[in-house]
């Protein structure tokens, strides 16, 4: 058995102590200093990548649409159109489902049911994005081309405006079916904020709510949300970071159309991470690539900043907290 | 007068008494319906994995190579393999990276400079677009060294379980009670001691939760792969070269018209849904056994 010696000589590994100490404490220092060296690597690497496309085009390349690899010209447009008009889509369901469920999750749904259903929709998150773009693509496209999209073409064949909106051939594959399926892959991420947030509302202010006469609804709508509201814009700006940035899914079923011939939700058309995905690998060196490069640096722009207003929303609400307890 | 009055005013009060009874029940009806919603997405999307997986599934999965267009025969074993290795190197690969600035985030610099700037940085990886991961590390690797590989593949991965894993042990170690450590010290323990013999180890459970995560996220990446491992229609151990992954395979083989491969490519999309949520329940299950 090793004890310390009377005579004042501390045991040998406490000894070792003084370099274990510091090794271990350069390594941790290290492995941080490391994460931040990856994102500005990412981004040197994006710059240097893309310098050839954007000396040549500048910041023209954002609103030009030509993107041609024959002629080698480059625009892109129809991609940055189509990965915020996805994304857009995709909000516009995601947002209101997601709130439903917090709602449910937080105020209705019984006590045993609340883990195993919140499970269930964090499952949705889980599921990889490939799946989606198979299931997209084979399974989902036919039926919304079936049940939404011929029939809305029958419809709206003599109106004017919303006829170009409908049109296109009739497979589903389009704008308007990968927004939805961004859709439901963000939902589980703005859904658990949402039920995160509002799980966090004192129960003294639900519950004097509740004490004056108000409605479930009520208290949701006028106490709730607008006490939680920074971290419900948070969760949804994280959910649109996502939308933005997902590849595979969209690839599937977008269609990989390079021009923008009309606004119809059901044309086929292209968003930057699927021009990525399908053209880099083919790309020869030179001004093909360091144009993909750049809508990537473009694409890594806008996330960036989304992701950072939802970081910033989100602390604040935590900060918030401390002083409210 | 006054009656009339009161009456009057008793209609108003129960019109509006109804009218909100109604917006309510309407609002909280809808509530149900988006829970529904999300659900019938889930299952269904589970149900046609399932139903289209099985179906392409047999032995012939597992011991075949990818199948050229039209075979008769043929499986996915060299794809499997190379998910197997690439995930698992990248998790080995990632994972001490992540503790190890976790480990800073929780017990270094909770209020540096340094500690609120690499948690930042490190929330907007966790959901950067991972095909820009697979854009830096073809500038960096694969177009220096000018050939695609697994190596490549694998380092795109790990960036993948890093962030993940940074976030997991910093949310651990922030839940153990600062008394733990100060019993520690008070032995005159030193710090690397502290933190790996008390508070790694009491965080632990949450750690490894982490890793499961981590691992389930790369399992079905594709974005990164792409252009790093690429793919490759052989049987390959070696990490300089090109390597077949499922989740590439898949890719390749659902966007073609041919049959074979898309019976395939449903035994792929299968064997991954399976593997990950798997992983994925393993991990809750898990940590609410230890917590």
């Amino acid at each position: 058995m090793q004890r310390s010696d009377p005579l004042g000589h501390p045991p040998s590994d406490r000894r070792s102590a003084p370099w274990a100490d510091t090794v271990f404490s350069v390594l941790a220092h290290g492995a941080a200093i490391l994460t931040l060296l990856l994102l500005a690597g990412i981004i040197a690497s994006l710059l240097y990548g893309a310098a050839p496309a954007i000396r040549e085009y500048g910041l023209s390349f954002l609103w030009t649409s030509e993107w041609d690899p024959v002629q080698n010209k480059y625009g892109g447009l129809v991609m940055i159109y189509g990965t915020l008009m996805t994304s857009l889509i995709a909000l516009l369901i995601a947002v209101p489902v997601s709130f439903g469920i917090a709602l449910f999750l937080t105020e209705l749904s019984p006590g045993w049911l609340r883990r195993p259903l919140g499970i269930a929709v964090e499952l949705l998150a889980a599921v990889p994005s490939i799946v989606y773009g198979m299931w997209g693509l084979l399974v989902f496209s036919p039926v919304l081309s079936t049940y939404v999209q011929q029939p809305l073409q029958a419809l709206l064949v003599n109106v004017p405006v919303l006829r170009t909106l409908v049109s296109g051939a009739p497979v589903g594959i389009g704008i308007l079916s990968a927004g939805i399926i961004l859709a439901i892959m963000i939902i589980p991420f703005i859904a658990s904020v949402m039920r995160d947030v509002f799980d966090v509302t004192p129960a003294m202010l639900k519950e004097s709510s509740y004490a004056l006469g108000s409605t479930t609804w009520e208290v949701v709508f006028k106490v709730v949300l607008p006490y939680t509201k920074t971290g419900v814009v948070g969760g949804i700006m994280l959910g649109l970071g996502r939308a933005l940035g997902e590849t595979m899914a969209v690839t599937f079923v977008i269609g990989n159309f390079n021009q923008l011939n009309s606004l119809s939700l059901f044309e086929a058309a292209n968003s930057i991470s699927s021009a990525l995905a399908n053209e880099f690998a083919e790309a020869g060196e030179g001004l093909h690539q360091a144009s993909l490069i750049y809508l990537g640096l473009v694409l890594f722009f806008i996330t960036f900043v989304v992701l950072s207003f939802s970081r910033l929303l989100l602390s604040r609400l935590k900060k918030g907290e401390g002083t409210r307890t | 007068m006054s009656t009339n009055n009161f009456i009057a005013m008793d209609a108003g009060r129960l019109a509006k008494h109804r009218r909100r009874k109604t917006v309510n029940a309407i609002a909280l009806t809808l509530s149900l319906a988006a829970m529904a919603f999300g659900l019938f997405w889930l299952f269904w999307i589970l149900f046609e994995t399932i139903r289209l997986g099985l179906g392409g599934l047999n032995l012939d999965t597992f011991t075949q190579m990818t199948p050229p267009p039209q075979a008769e025969t043929g499986g996915l074993a060299n794809a499997i393999f190379g998910s197997l290795v690439m995930v698992g190197l990248a998790t080995a690969v990632g994972t001490p990276v992540g503790v190890l600035a976790g480990i800073y985030l929780g017990e270094y610099g909770q209020k540096t400079w340094l500690g609120s700037a690499t948690r930042f940085i490190n929330d907007i990886l966790l959901s950067a677009p991972s095909i820009v991961i697979g854009l830096f590390i073809y500038s960096v690797v694969v177009a220096q060294v000018k050939s695609f590989s697994a190596m490549a593949g694998i380092l795109a991965l790990s960036l993948i379980v890093i962030p993940v894993v940074i976030r997991t042990t910093e949310n651990m170690l922030t839940l153990i009670p600062n008394s733990l450590r100060e019993a520690a010290y008070a032995l005159g323990t030193p710090k690397w001691r502290v933190i790996m013999t008390i508070t790694l180890k009491a965080a632990r459970a949450g750690v490894i939760t982490g890793v499961l995560l981590a691992l389930a996220r790369i399992a079905g990446e594709t974005a990164p792969l792409l252009f790093t491992a690429l793919s490759n229609q052989f049987w390959t151990t070696n990490l300089a070269a090109p390597m077949a992954s499922l989740p590439v395979t898949i890719f390749k083989f659902a966007m073609s018209p041919y049959e074979n491969w898309q019976k395939l490519a449903w035994a792929g999309v299968f064997l991954i849904t399976l593997g990950v949520l798997t992983l994925n329940i393993m991990a809750r299950v898990f940590f609410r056994n230890k917590h």
